[in-house]
């Protein structure tokens, strides 16, 4: 079956016209009026994409909650003898590891765009490296802190945040492991690599929620 | 001049393969069947719980059930009837219709399509199951709201409202997969020429009730999350007593729970927009407008949802704000219900089943929708909120317009869906048992709520007996209504008479494809040239008409 790209839409806007200006990567999301069936990749794309927002109106809700919780319990929010998540050299080497990972991966893509296998396994294999170290050192926070899932409203808002968003991280671990070992059998990746561009945002994904993350638990000081 | 509209015909032989719909099955249509007959199965099992609701209440003394247990009921009839015959329904008609009517050969992820169904049969019978632990089922309304959600027996992590929320969960993520599916194919699997001013408005509103899927149910999964945290792993998100804020969960919840009665409506919204042409002939009145209006009834419904927490000692002027944008929400819906009007307005009405289904819809809508204005007003709400009132203005809308609408749904695309015609005459009187059934039910809920009768009470003061009585005894009368349908439904596929491709000469892609549909759905990607609603001119007509068609059509229509 061909594929027969038909411009026409009396949508009043004139959708058509302003298309053609748009950047490529918004392209992608205004596909033109019909006729893109067979562009599988940009579908599994978009749809990943969608997904991805959806996802964050959990996290939004979780914020929300956090925010509102330490608005108006702020005479509550430390127990007597609790001193809340401190901003350690631990947790700036972890963030420091998480938010560069995300060029790594970004470079990982872009070396199987252009065909280089090897070089796109070692970059993954790195950033799946820094995934692992920033899990750890999350472990080794939480088991250094003085409070724990029931200690008052800051504890149950800490781990809530910090252990959910661990809970990505390791999805994109185990989803980039994943990938990795695929890469390893034939023609994988002959037509297109939908995993791998959906790993690299979900990856993205998973630092942009940090960098929010980390300012509401460590920089927002009373 | 009254001729028949329905046309059959016995075409090729349909073949019998039932057993598909047993199976992991990646086909749109086969998902489709199965979601709304699984969907349905549901729905009877709330339809149940409801009926010994209405029998305790038709004595105002508690005699039937014991407390909890009538907790349990309610509880369960209301997220049943929600999140497991509305809402998957709407799923299952929009999983058949949406790549039908934009010209594809299926939903764009077949696998995800199929994996989200069946998440719904657990989900479900999880969620049932809760009625055989030791202390029963959830039992604090299908909002739970904390702190009475968290009032579980010590010692019983495993419990009826744990389940509750492990339940919804999966329903949730089910749900959320098939937004994503559904946005994706309307983007981008639509057929050449099939511009988004071409879609049908039943396309546009279920792409709106996706879109808020995706923005608001996340919401209420992570609501879901922390009362789960809240009752099994001792954190304190909502317990007043330790700090915590349940006013936080009110919040969470209608921000999902408000869009929530869009989306269920907006789909039934689209079912009228395709029936009412079809029956009288007419083209859709201001296509576009009421194309425009589904996305306009998403977006506004999103920033309403305070209007449910007005007694909760929400301040002032967020109640003053809420009240506006609730009231904002009837301007769209308005222009949905006057391009309605204005459709069938002066023409020849041929009333099938489907029509006398989607006229009624339509029409208890407008008491729906007019009492829901007036929950809108907050003095008035204060008088009424947690009455029969809102009960009864809920229930015009979920009973007496989408289910209704849905009734006009099953009977307008049985053919297109199984081959077969249904039988006319058991339509009909399905219909009007529905019609009055659903009347005498929900009308009484109307006055007895503004004279005071709270709702969720197993038993009330006795000068509001008359009243119960009637509206059990409609109930009742509504449980009765569902065996013609399920006879009908039934016997018409096993025995019905071979439908044609198209036997309500209606337009739209879907009647232009073989009844059923082939595995594929078109023998070859229809090319769009025409706008939608073409009824009543000549010059137009979805595909290019051949010269058989043109003659069938002149037979049919210049007598
Ligand atoms: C013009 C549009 C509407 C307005 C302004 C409106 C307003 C309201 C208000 C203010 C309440 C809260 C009453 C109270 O608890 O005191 C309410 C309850 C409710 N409405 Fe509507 N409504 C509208 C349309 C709808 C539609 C289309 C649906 C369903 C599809 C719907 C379903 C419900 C439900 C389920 C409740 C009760 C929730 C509960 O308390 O359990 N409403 N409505
Ligand atoms: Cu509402």
């Amino acid at each position: 079956m061909n594929r027969r790209t038909i411009y026409i839409d009396e949508s009043p806007i004139r959708f058509e016209r302003w298309r053609k200006y748009l950047p490529s990567w918004l392209k992608r999301f205004l596909p033109s009026g019909g006729g893109n069936a067979e562009d599988h990749h940009g579908k599994a794309i978009f749809g990943f994409i969608v997904f991805l927002l959806s996802e964050s109106i959990i996290f939004l809700s979780f914020i929300f909650t956090y925010v509102a919780l330490r608005l108006t319990h702020s005479q509550h929010w430390l127990p007597p003898g609790i001193s809340g998540p401190q901003l350690s050299t631990l947790v700036l080497i972890n963030t420091v590891v998480l938010l560069s990972s995300s060029l790594i991966v970004q470079s990982a893509e872009n070396a199987l765009q252009h065909s280089r296998l090897n070089q796109f396994r070692w970059l993954w294999l790195l950033t799946i490296g820094m995934g692992s170290y920033f899990l750890i050192g999350q472990g080794i926070e939480w088991s250094k802190l003085d409070f724990g899932l029931s200690t008052g409203l800051v504890g149950s808002t800490f781990y809530l945040l910090t252990g959910f968003h661990s809970l990505h991280v390791l999805a994109g671990v185990i989803f980039m492991v994943t990938m990795l070992v695929r890469s390893f059998f034939p023609g994988n990746y002959h037509q297109g690599y939908f995993g791998v561009s959906a790993a690299t945002l979900f990856w993205h994904f998973v630092d942009i929620v940090w960098v929010f993350l980390f300012s509401i638990l460590y920089l927002w000081r009373d | 001049m009254t001729h028949e509209i329905r046309e059959t015909a016995p075409p090729n032989e349909p073949e019998n393969n039932w057993r598909q719909y047993f199976k992991f099955n990646t086909d749109h249509k086969a998902i489709a069947v199965q979601y709304m007959v699984t969907a349905f199965i549901f729905f009877l099992v709330g339809g149940l719980l409801a009926m010994l609701i209405r029998a305790e209440l038709i004595t105002p003394a508690l005699n039937v059930v014991d407390r909890p247990l009538y907790n349990g009921l309610f509880t369960l009839h209301g997220t049943i009837m929600i999140f497991l015959w509305i809402i998957p329904f709407n799923a299952g008609i929009s999983n058949y219709l949406v790549p039908l009517m934009i010209g594809a050969q299926d939903m764009a992820f077949p696998l995800l399509n199929a994996i989200s169904f069946w998440m719904i049969p657990p989900g479900g019978i999880l969620l049932i199951s809760s009625f055989l632990l030791p202390n029963g089922t959830a039992q604090s309304g299908w909002w739970s709201y904390p702190p009475i959600s968290l009032q579980i027996p010590p010692g019983q992590p495993i419990n009826g409202e744990c389940l509750w929320i492990i339940s919804l969960v999966i329903i949730g993520i089910s749900s959320i997969m098939g937004a994503v599916n559904f946005v994706t194919t309307i983007f981008w699997m639509r057929a050449p020429g099939m511009s988004f001013f071409r879609m049908p408005v039943f396309v546009w509103s279920a792409l709106s009730a996706q879109l808020l899927q995706l923005i608001n149910l996340p919401a209420l999964t992570g609501a879901l999350i922390l009362l789960l945290l809240d009752l099994n792993f001792g954190t304190q998100f909502f317990k007043p007593l330790e700090n915590g804020d349940p006013i936080i969960y009110q919040h969470l919840f209608w921000f999902y729970s408000h869009p929530a009665v869009y989306i269920m409506a907006l789909p039934a919204f689209g079912i009228f927009a395709e029936v009412l042409p079809a029956f009288s002939r007419n083209p859709l009145f201001g296509y576009r407008s009421l194309a425009v209006a589904s996305l306009g009834i998403a977006l506004v419904s999103i920033f309403v949802w305070v209007h449910h927490m007005f007694t909760s000692a929400t301040p002032s002027w967020m109640r003053i704000l809420f009240m506006f944008t609730s009231m904002l929400v009837a301007v769209p819906t308005g222009v949905k219900a006057f391009g309605w009007t204005a459709t069938i307005w002066k023409s020849k009405l041929h009333l099938e089943t489907p029509m006398l289904f989607a006229m009624g819809g339509a029409a208890m809508f407008l008491l729906g929708g007019v009492t829901g204005v007036m929950l809108a007003a907050v003095p008035f709400d204060i008088h009424v909120h947690n009455t029969y009132f809102v009960v009864g203005h809920f229930h015009y809308i979920v009973f007496n317009t989408i289910t209704m609408a849905i009734f006009a749904a099953i009977y307008f695309w049985f053919p297109k869906i199984t081959g077969r015609m249904y039988a006319e005459g058991w339509g009909k009187l399905h219909f009007w048992l529905t019609f009055i059934g659903a009347n005498l039910t929900f009308f009484p809920m109307l006055p007895l709520g503004l004279q005071g009768m709270v709702r969720r009470i197993s038993s009330y003061d006795p000068q509001y007996q008359d009243g119960n009585v009637i509206s059990s005894l409609g109930a009742f009368l509504l449980g009765v209504s569902t065996l013609p349908f399920i006879a009908n439904m039934v016997g018409s596929w096993l025995y019905g008479q071979r439908a044609v491709n198209n036997p309500w000469h209606a337009t739209g892609l879907e009647w232009t494809t073989t009844s059923p549909p082939p595995r594929n759905n078109f023998a070859e990607i229809p090319v769009v040239k025409r706008p939608p609603y073409d009824y009543g001119n000549p010059k137009y007509s979805v595909i290019e008409p051949t010269e058989s068609d043109e003659q069938r059509r002149r037979e049919i229509w210049e007598r």
